[in-house]
Formats: structure tokens, C-alpha cells, sequence
């Protein structure tokens, strides 16, 4: 199956998560990651989702029938800015920190923790290097790992700006010529 | 407009100026205080007491269906809510504009399982359209306003609006005028110009067209504009069981239904159509059969209001978003070439004659005259009857249930007006006729509402018998097909099982003494010579009445498309 990255711009509202993760739970959609969060515009949250689907126009399709989504981009195909991150803790006996220390700074990483037998590193990258500098640390024995969803950004000026769906939105009036209440 | 008001006396408030008139519910303890407002303005808002919450939601339902408005259902916190999760479904799967008010515990003990605490907002989440938590008195008569918006509009559907207890207590001073705002909601309503264009150059390119209805003509009231349009052009029209009444049966270019129980005439048209335009209509797995195998000589333009069904279950070659009447519109405002039209006439013609060769072939055999020689009461007596009885007197809505019986109606009584056949399709939720032709009752008081019903599906929701008189409703007849099994699946059983009949033989009450004794009329039919007779007295009683009609207990509903098989492998005795 082939993996998509959608940007979903979304009202803040209680609940719009759990329709959404409802949504590709009960149509068999496979979530490959997912992160939410704030964005520029208060009352507007963004969400990256990776899916795994052949049927992609269907499960945006279903996602734009959610009345808070506002707007939905597959930027699989598009260039863009990808970051994951992980915390991983490693087991280290002081004679291998040189070489952890080495690693860390090869990728970018950053320590963040250091005990008696253990570190701790921030890993912030595109998906492939987190994956890659997970294999280099492995062989020295990762005690923990947490790793987040992937966030997504088109580069350049064009993009995914909540204030400009705020701004083009809509007032319904006059709207809805299917079985209108009676007023 | 400074004056204070509670949260339920805003409710009632918002509801009446929103269009609402009749409401179905049942009381109970959180909801309480919206029953304390409601008896204020009873003039204005007529309440209807069911027996179950399920016939609540399916009265509402049936008021819907029936009038394109939506219809409204209460329950309290707890069972009176999930009593709701039944309806609310059904209507879903057939885009019924339903709005569910649901009272909640107080905001202090919610989420502490308090008593009759459910979350009904997460239960019903993956079946409805919207719906809300109200936890704040300032936000009723704002979601009240949305929620009925989006019940009624794009794809019509049930919205769900939970209110806490403590909220409806509660008091502030209303404002109705705050304005819908939803930038995530806005139905396409007009379809692409462009799209139009290709499925009318597509139409005209092919030799077998076939012109599809479905639910979406009869709710966005586009039965003129259908008929204009296939006259324009002379196509075969295949109603599908929601379209049924939107377009005439007796019209030239009507050829019925298609599907699992459909004609094997429409079937095959199907199969063997090289153009399909379906408006309205899901491609819905009881319509399509197995789907890679549908039309596979068809080009397909796909007209509905909501994206998603585009593409869903069947590729398409044209896709139309939009409202079936504007789409229409848009399609008949086209003006090709006249020497073009008249080309497509011919071909038309001939493909419509070659449909009907095969109805001749077919049809006839399956409708009336397949009937055993017996002297034993079969449902086919029963349809032949009613269908021809119906007519004569007009003003008639029929509400069928699930199964057997809901086939032969489909198939044996002709439409000719929308918004006279209503069932539950999509969900096939037996126990739906009988409360929902309550609803249909109370909003059509000058029509005759039939409520067709197998002895299954009927002691589901009979109860509401009781809500019907306690209404002083008259215009409700009940047609009871009792052959003494779940008849559908005992039908499967038979074709499919080796006859193991498990789990189907069915016993029930004496119908007629349990008319009685919720004060209807009963009459039981056991001979065919009776039918009509009954039918007759049924017509004649100002009030409620039921027939129980007997009928031979094992016969099957053909023609039939086996579960998973093409449509042109269809069982036909």
C-alpha cells in the first residue's frame, strides 16, 4: 500500500480529534503516524497524518465530511519539510561515550541527559535520518524510545495558513436546497 | 429580549423558531427540565409520548422522510439515549434529517459514571452527522440552530445535541440572532458546468443508456426535473428501492427496479448498457451485486451531493457533485444539436424495446401470475389488492419494514408519487414501519399511512399501537404479511442452508386480539376472498386498524441475485 502524508487543518473543538481517529478506525484506514497541535491561528489545530491507503481520495473525501475539518492536502508528492523526533535512552559504560558523543554529532543530535550508565538524545530529523541514527545507536543497547508523529510543511510561500481559510470562509445563508427546514 | 430564561425554555424557543413543530420522545430524569419548559409552549410545540425511544427516533424518522423537513426525537440520559442508537443509525444509512436532543447528567458528575450516565456523543459519533456536548446554557440556542442546519442540508443526516442537566437549569438571556458559521461545511450544491458537458456529450455518444434514481431525487424534491429530463431524451428509468414514487411506474419509459430483488429485465439492462447516469442513488451493494462485475459495459456519471459516495463502491467516468434538482437543471439547460438528439432518440427506442422484450419474457411471470394453484392465501393476493385499492382512493403513503414482505411491496405495488414508499434501506432495521408510519401519520393527517410489516419486524415496536391511540391518531392502517417465520432469512435457509430452518420459526400473539386490546380494529384474513374485503372495512373505520394476513408460509421472494453474485446471475423461481 502507499504511504501518504495528509495535512488536515481542522476548528479546535472538543472531540475533533476522536472523530477523525474514529473515522480511519472504523473504514479500515491504517495510520502510519499522527501529531496534532496548535498552529498560527487560535482556534485552529493542524494535524499530520501518514497513511497507508490505496483508496487515498476516498479517505480525504471522508475526512472533508467531518463538519470542523477545514481543509485537507495530500503533500506526499509535494516538496516539504518533514521532522520527526525521538528520545532514546541508551545504556553506556563510560568507555563508549567518546563514541556516542561522535554519533550524536555526525547526525545533528543533541544530548540531553547523562547518568552513570546512561544518556539520553534528541533526535530531531526527516523520517530517514531518525530511522538511521536509531540502527547506528541500537548495537549499544536502547533502554527506552519515545518517538513522536511526523509534522509536515510545504516549502516556499504557498501552504496551509488557517488565517486564510478564516478569512475565505463562509456564511451559509441561502445555503442548502435539500430538504430545508421549514421556516 | 433582556428577559432571562432557562436553558430548556431557550431550547423550546430555538426550536419553534428554527421550524420545528412536533417532537417524539420519552422523559426522564436529566431531561426533565426541557418536559418542565415544554408544557409552555405546547401550542406551539406538539409532543408526541412514545412507548420506546426507538419509536421515538423512528416516528421522527417517518415525519421526515414524509415531509423533507426534519423530524425530532428526545430520550433522557443512559438507556433513553442508546434506545436512540437504533434510529439514529437507520437514518444515517438512508440520509434522513433527524435531530436527537438528548438530556445529560450534570456537568459536576459527568464522566464519573453517575447514574444514567452514557456518552452518547462517543456512541454516536460514527453515526451521525454532527453532534454536540452542551455543557453551557449560552451555547443552546446557537447549536439548536446548527444542528437543525446541518440535519437539513447538503446530505441530509441525523445530528445528535446532548445537553447537560445543570445547563438546562440554568438561566441567561438568549440570542437567536447569532448567524451560522462553519467554514467546514459548505455542500456543493451546483454541479461543474465542465462535468455536465462530458455526461451529456457521453450520453449522447451511447447506443444503451439508462437513466438511475435514487434517494437523492425524492429529497431534493427533483421529480419534475427527472421526468422532464428523461422524456427529453427518451432513457429507460431504473428506480432503485428509495427511488421508488420518484419516478411514475406506469410511465413508457419506466422499466423498475434493479438490484437483489430487482426485475432480471433491469438487471440485464444493466448489465448490458453502454451508458449509465446515476443521480441520487450510493451504488449501494444490494443495488450493485457483486461491484467489480456492475455495468461492465457501461460509462458511469455519478451525480450526489456528497463526494465520498463518488467513487466509493463503483469507478466513475463523470463525476457531478451536486443537489440532483440544480444538477438536473443544469442538464436540461444543455442544447445539443437536434440532428444529435434525434440520432439518440432512435438508439434509445430500440434499446427500450429490447428492455421491453425482456420484461415480456420475464417480469409477468414473476409478478402475479407465478402463484401456485392453490386455494391457500399467498402475499402476492395480498399486494395485487392493496396495490389496485390504494390507488383508487389516492392520498396514501405506504411505510414498509425489513424482509420478505418489504420486497414483495417494492415489487408488487406501483409508485407514482415521491414520498409515498418509505422504508428503512441501508440499515434494513426491522421494527421500523410501525412507528415510523406513526410519524408519517402525524405529519400527513389528510393521507392514509400503511405500515406493511412482516410478523418479525412488527412485535419489535408494536407498543407504539398504544402511543397511536393515546394520540387519537386514525389515519394508520396496519398490514400485518404473517407467515409465521423471520421470512427472509428462512428464505436464505432454504436456498442456501438445505432448509435448516435455526432460529426462524416464529410464533406471535393473536394480531387481531392484540388490536383489540390496544383498542385498534383487528381483522384477521386467512382466504383469499377476504383480502379486498378487509382492505375495504380497514378504509371504511375511522381509526386505527390492523390485518393479520395469514398467507402461505413458505414462499420466496424472486426474482434474487444471490449475496456476492453478478446481477446478471439473478434466481428467478
Amino acid at each position: 500500500m502507499k504511504t501518504h502524508t495528509l495535512v488536515v487543518l481542522m476548528q479546535d473543538r472538543p472531540g475533533v480529534l476522536n472523530r477523525a481517529v474514529s473515522m480511519f478506525r472504523r473504514r479500515g484506514y491504517n495510520i502510519a503516524s499522527l501529531a496534532v497541535g496548535h498552529t498560527e491561528t487560535p482556534g485552529i489545530s493542524r494535524m499530520t497524518v501518514v497513511v497507508e491507503s490505496d483508496q487515498i481520495e476516498q479517505v480525504v473525501k471522508q475526512l472533508y465530511r467531518l463538519i470542523e475539518v477545514l481543509k485537507v492536502s495530500d503533500v506526499t508528492a509535494d516538496p516539504t519539510v518533514e521532522r520527526e523526533m525521538a528520545l532514546i535512552k541508551l545504556h553506556v559504560p563510560g568507555q563508549q561515550r567518546a563514541e556516542i558523543v561522535a554519533l550524536t554529532e555526525v547526525f545533528g543530535a543533541k544530548i540531553v541527559d547523562v547518568a552513570s550508565n546512561t544518556m539520553v538524545i534528541e533526535m530531531t530529523g526527516g523520517p530517514s535520518k531518525v530511522e538511521n541514527f536509531i540502527d547506528m545507536v541500537r548495537p549499544f543497547g536502547i533502554k527506552e524510545m519515545m518517538r513522536t508523529g511526523r509534522i509536515a510543511m510545504v516549502r516556499g510561500p504557498r501552504g496551509h495558513s488557517g488565517a486564510d481559510l478564516v478569512e475565505a470562509s463562509w456564511q451559509s445563508e441561502g445555503m442548502g436546497t435539500v430538504g430545508t427546514v421549514a421556516q | 429580549m433582556s428577559e432571562k430564561r432557562t436553558g430548556a425554555q431557550i431550547l423550546c424557543e430555538a426550536l419553534i423558531q428554527n421550524g420545528v413543530n412536533v417532537m417524539f420522545g420519552i422523559p426522564g430524569g436529566a431531561i426533565m427540565p426541557f418536559y418542565f419548559a415544554m408544557w409552555e409552549y405546547r401550542d406551539q410545540l406538539r409532543h408526541v409520548l412514545c412507548r420506546h425511544e426507538q419509536g421515538a427516533g423512528h416516528a421522527a424518522e417517518g415525519y421526515a422522510r414524509s415531509t423533507g423537513q426534519v423530524g425530532v426525537c428526545i430520550g433522557t440520559s443512559g438507556p433513553g439515549t442508546t434506545n436512540l442508537v437504533t434510529p439514529i443509525a437507520d437514518a444515517w444509512m438512508d440520509s434522513t434529517a433527524m435531530l436527537a436532543i438528548t438530556g445529560q447528567v450534570s456537568s459536576a458528575v459527568l464522566g464519573k459514571d453517575a447514574f444514567q450516565e452514557t456518552d452518547i456523543t462517543g456512541i454516536t459519533m460514527p453515526i451521525t452527522k454532527h453532534n454536540y456536548l452542551i455543557k453551557n446554557v449560552d451555547e443552546i440556542a446557537y447549536a439548536i440552530k446548527e444542528a437543525l442546519h446541518i440535519a437539513s442540508t447538503g446530505r441530509p443526516g441525523p445530528v445528535l445535541v446532548d445537553i447537560t442537566k445543570d445547563a438546562l437549569q440554568a438561566t441567561t438571556v438568549p440570542d437567536y440572532s447569532k448567524k451560522i458559521f462553519m467554514p467546514g461545511y459548505r455542500p456543493t450544491v451546483q454541479g461543474s458546468k465542465k462535468q455536465v458537458r462530458n455526461a451529456m456529450e457521453m450520453m449522447l455518444g451511447s447506443k444503451k443508456p439508462l437513466l438511475m434514481i435514487g434517494n437523492g431525487v425524492i429529497m431534493a424534491n427533483a421529480t419534475a426535473e427527472v421526468r422532464a429530463f428523461a422524456e427529453r431524451y427518451k432513457l429507460p428509468v431504473v428506480t432503485t428501492l428509495h427511488g421508488l414514487g420518484g419516478f411514475p411506474e406506469d410511465h413508457e419509459l419506466c422499466i423498475g427496479m434493479p438490484g437483489m430483488h430487482g426485475w432480471v429485465h433491469v438487471n440485464r439492462a444493466i448489465q448490458e448498457a453502454d451508458f449509465l447516469l446515476n443521480i441520487g442513488g450510493r451504488f449501494d451493494d444490494r443495488v450493485t451485486g457483486k461491484a467489480s462485475t456492475f455495468a461492465p459495459n457501461a460509462s458511469i456519471v455519478h451525480v450526489d451531493i456528497d463526494p465520498s459516495e463518488i467513487g466509493k463502491n463503483i469507478a466513475v467516468d463523470v463525476p457531478i457533485v451536486g443537489d440532483a434538482k440544480v444538477v438536473l437543471l443544469s442538464l436540461l439547460e444543455e442544447e445539443p444539436e437536434e440532428r444529435k438528439v434525434a440520432e439518440f432518440h432512435g438508439h434509445a427506442g430500440e434499446w427500450l424495446g429490447k428492455i421491453r422484450e425482456l420484461q415480456q419474457k420475464h417480469q409477468h411471470k414473476q409478478q402475479y401470475l407465478n402463484r401456485p394453484d392453490t386455494s391457500m392465501l399467498l402475499p402476492h393476493d395480498v399486494y395485487a389488492a392493496m396495490t389496485k385499492m390504494i390507488n383508487e382512493r389516492g392520498n396514501y403513503r405506504v411505510v414498509t419494514d425489513v424482509g420478505q414482505h418489504q420486497m414483495w411491496a417494492a415489487q408488487l405495488l406501483d409508485w407514482y408519487q415521491p414520498r409515498t414508499h418509505i422504508t428503512s434501506g441501508g440499515a434494513g432495521t426491522m421494527g421500523f414501519a410501525v412507528p415510523a408510519a406513526m410519524g408519517v401519520a402525524v405529519a400527513n393527517p389528510q393521507d392514509t399511512v400503511w405500515a406493511v410489516c412482516g410478523d418479525g419486524g412488527f412485535q419489535m415496536t408494536n407498543q407504539e399501537m398504544a402511543t397511536v391511540m393515546q394520540e387519537g391518531i386514525k389515519n394508520i392502517k396496519v398490514a400485518i404479511i404473517n407467515n409465521g417465520y423471520l421470512g427472509m432469512v428462512r428464505q436464505w435457509q432454504e436456498l442456501f442452508e438445505n432448509k435448516r430452518y435455526s432460529g426462524t420459526p416464529l410464533s406471535g400473539p393473536n394480531f387481531q386480539k392484540l388490536a383489540e386490546a390496544y383498542g385498534w380494529k383487528g381483522i384477521t384474513v386467512e382466504s383469499v376472498d377476504q383480502v379486498e374485503a378487509a382492505i375495504a372495512e380497514a378504509y371504511a373505520t375511522d381509526g386505527p386498524v390492523l390485518i393479520d394476513f395469514r398467507v402461505e408460509r413458505e414462499v420466496n421472494v424472486f426474482p434474487m441475485v444471490p449475496q456476492n453474485k453478478s446481477i446478471g446471475e439473478m434466481i428467478t423461481e
